[in-house]
């Protein structure tokens, strides 16, 4: 049978049953999948596979480090919607993409990570550069698989890429021998999908909508709290619509933010452990909670015996197994957060008659609103994220790490659009924010990302400014600097009296010339008076910068729930 | 409580581990596991007995279970009319004039003797928990030298009238 070459978007396809090596096999069906960009860094037992990579041209950027390519993977994910590919070698390759294989898994982002092996003759010899990485990453890996026989290749990679992204959006893990990728077999991508074991629920129960459109209608204090599930499913348009006819009250999780708009009068901001009085307040208080794909992290419930004690609790999710899983659920609705929100609007049921509740939420909001005290000398973290805002017109890709910076972040840029966000919240990896900036900006080549880091978090992936030189990407890195581990200081100030125990930085490396040395312009500012000129400049240069912000040392984030406390029990709220 | 769940998965190599790797991770509590071919050899059926706190914990363990994409499908049998066995390998402290006494006693259980030794015979026992452990109790006294369990396989009956409502244990069985 002669090949049959097509020309898909200048990509050169082959149809119907085609002999070639298993690494060609690979590439091909990258292409057949519309991968237009693959995050990796070579190896020996992936040669064969990097080898395909320059012959055909794909596009493949190397990072400096594993970890830096699979939070820049993660990165694209978020913002394209599309999974994001890492390629990795064996043994050491492989292991470093862990904490970004379990990120991606409990932040539920679509990857398909291909990892090389050892030859299938010595696996299970402890060979050179050999590692069981099937059995390290099933616990955090949606799915993965080892290729035995490169005949299976095809079918493997088409699984893969449809477990990623369909349902409950995950990564999915390949590893692949380097004795397969070099066999020969014969390609052949159409064959269809069979997986019985993997059938998502899509479309949710009718009844199970109607019975939510029900408790809205008789409900005195219903409050909706919004997750990733909504961007996940792609249906912020919906879920405005909805929340518009029914006129419920929005609050969102660390990553829904974005999915409702900020500013809209019925958002209520973040809810959870440094979310708003008001958010927290009006869960404490609901006696309807809907749920669309929130999974009840402790962060957001606090204590769970204190957690919405009145709620009824309505539960959306795509994933069967979130339902119940923390909080006693009433009325449980599998499926698509689009989909159902689409069937709820259709649904059109009677909007619930709480002016008093909503009076109420609109006085906690006046009352209680996020703060922070100027103290007239230093730059206050808060006012910097205030006006990253305001100079980016709210329309920035903002990418953080975790810890005091992510939720100054998250606390004062009022997302107002889908898909703007970028942080790491069930795993709460530092590290993660400026590699998946980097991924962030090949999902927009055309729009302002502006990573927002800690100086410790920034240590971690720093490597990473090499792809900024390389490719004069324009990240803007914004180091929230105040030479420390800032949660974990605040942490030992609040709750092991003040014994800073490895958490301040004494000596700190000169970020500027640390910039300069990758050809990277930086700009120091600890002058409140001057920030708002030099962040300007800097977002307004063509090209990656990096910005080191001397913040306020010891500020806090607050308002705050200790652990073990309820949503009623905040601290630190506005006077 | 005590809970009787089959599964029926991809017969691939690490499904098990798979299984025994989630159970382990999630804090689920597993009693016995059996694993072993169906009448497909592209699918095997596992059995689990399990041990949860309540209906919610109950309802996770299938749910999660569910998630594996290796899972085909899950299900409580517990409360239905079941064809529940286990098979057990018991080796007892027996001198030559024990023998014939152990072999009676051990008769109704349709035990057979498998194996006999200068010290020592090994009974095998097949049937439900509670027959087993009937067993078990009975030879106690002789000295048990060794002892092991396969868990229990099971799989719903034919016909669902055939619930069997008298005591569990029985020496028909």
């Amino acid at each position: 049978m002669s090949p049959k070459i097509k020309e898909v978007d200048g990509r050169e396809l082959y149809t119907g049953n085609q002999e070639m090596t298993g690494s060609s096999m690979l590439i091909q069906a990258l292409a057949r999948e519309n991968v237009d960009v693959i995050f990796g860094y070579p190896g020996g037992a992936i040669l064969p596979t990097y080898d395909e990579i320059y012959r055909t041209g794909i596009r493949h950027i190397l990072a400096r480090h594993e970890q830096g390519a699979i939070h820049a993977a993660e990165g694209y994910a978020r913002i394209s919607g599309k999974p994001g590919v890492c390629v990795v070698t064996s043994g050491p390759g492989a292991t470093n993409v862990i904490t970004g294989i379990a990120d991606a898994m409990i932040d539920s982002l679509p990857l398909v990570v291909i990892t090389g092996q050892v030859a299938t003759t010595v696996i299970g010899t402890d060979a050179f550069q050999e590692a069981d990485i099937i059995g390290v990453t099933m616990p955090i890996t949606k799915h993965n698989y080892q290729v035995r026989e490169v005949d299976e290749l095809p079918r493997i990679i088409k699984e893969a890429f449809h477990i990623a992204t369909t349902g409950r959006p995950g990564p999915v893990l390949i590893d692949l021998p380097k004795d397969v990728s070099t066999a020969s077999g014969f390609f052949n991508y159409d064959q269809p999908l069979d997986l019985p074991g993997y059938q998502p629920t899509i479309v949710p129960n009718k009844l199970q909508i109607k019975k939510l459109a029900d408790a809205v209608t008789n409900a005195k204090k219903p409050v909706v709290l919004a997750g990733a599930g909504v961007l996940h499913a792609g249906g912020s348009a919906e879920f405005l619509e909805y929340i518009e006819q029914q006129q419920i009250p929005v609050a969102n999780t660390l990553l829904g933010l974005g999915s409702f708009p900020g500013t809209h009068p019925l958002s209520l901001g973040m809810a959870g452990m440094h979310g708003t009085y008001t958010a927290n307040m009006a869960l404490h208080e609901a006696d309807l909670l809907i749920s669309i794909g929130a999974r009840f992290d402790d962060r957001v419930t606090g204590a769970l015996q204190h957690f919405a004690p009145n709620a009824k609790v309505a539960h959306i999710d795509i994933d069967p197994a979130e339902i119940g899983k923390n909080i006693e659920t009433a009325i449980p609705v599998v499926g698509d957060a689009k989909e159902a929100l689409s069937m709820l609007i259709a649904e059109n049921g009677t909007p619930s008659h709480c002016d008093k509740w909503k009076q109420q939420i609109a006085d906690w909001k006046s009352e209680f609103p996020l703060w922070y005290k100027e103290d007239g000398e230093s730059l206050k973290p808060q006012r910097l994220i205030e006006m990253i805002y305001e100079e980016t017109n709210g329309d920035a890709i903002v990418t953080t790490d975790v810890g005091q910076h992510q939720m100054w972040a998250a606390q004062f840029y009022k997302f107002d659009q889908p898909n703007r966000w970028v942080t790491s919240g069930g795993l709460g990896t530092m590290g993660f924010g400026f590699p998946s900036a980097i991924g962030a900006q090949f999902a927009e080549p055309e729009k302002q990302v502006v990573a927002v880091l800690g100086d410790a978090g920034f240590q971690m992936t720093a490597q990473e400014m090499s792809i900024l030189q390389e490719l004069n990407l324009p990240v803007k890195i914004i180091l929230v600097n105040n030479a420390a581990l800032g949660m974990v200081r605040q942490w030992q100030e609040l709750f092991y009296d003040e014994r800073y125990s490895n958490s301040l930085f004494p000596i700190q490396p000169d970020f500027i010339k640390m910039a300069e040395a990758y050809n990277i312009k930086g700009w120091k500012v600890d002058d409140p008076k001057e920030m708002q000129t030099a962040l300007k400049e800097a977002l307004e240069y063509d090209g990656p910068v990096l910005m080191d912000c001397r913040v306020t040392k010891d500020e806090n984030v607050y308002p705050m729930i200790a652990p073990g406390k309820g949503h009623h029990e905040m601290e630190g709220i506005k006077p | 409580m005590k809970r009787t769940i089959i599964a029926t998965v991809n017969n691939t190599s690490g499904v098990m581990n798979r299984i025994t790797g989630l159970f382990a991770r999630r804090h689920f509590n597993i009693e016995s596991i059996t694993v072993g071919m169906t009448e497909n050899p592209a699918i095997s059926r596992m059995t689990f007995v399990i041990n949860v706190d309540d209906e919610r914990g109950l309802d996770q363990v299938i749910k999660q279970l569910y998630k594996q994409v290796d899972v085909l499908k899950v299900r409580d049998i517990t409360d239905e009319a079941i064809v529940a066995r286990e098979l057990a390998l018991i080796k007892i402290v027996a001198a030559p004039q024990n023998r014939g006494e152990i072999s009676a006693l051990v008769e109704p259980f349709r035990a057979s003797i498998v194996d006999v030794g200068r010290e020592s015979i090994t009974l095998q026992v097949t049937g439900d928990q509670q027959k087993v452990e009937a067993l078990i109790d009975l030879v106690k006294p002789y000295g048990i030298k060794e002892l092991a369990r396969t868990g229990i396989t099971a799989f719903k009956r034919g016909t669902k009238k055939s619930v069997f409502d008298g005591p569990k244990y029985s020496i028909i069985n």
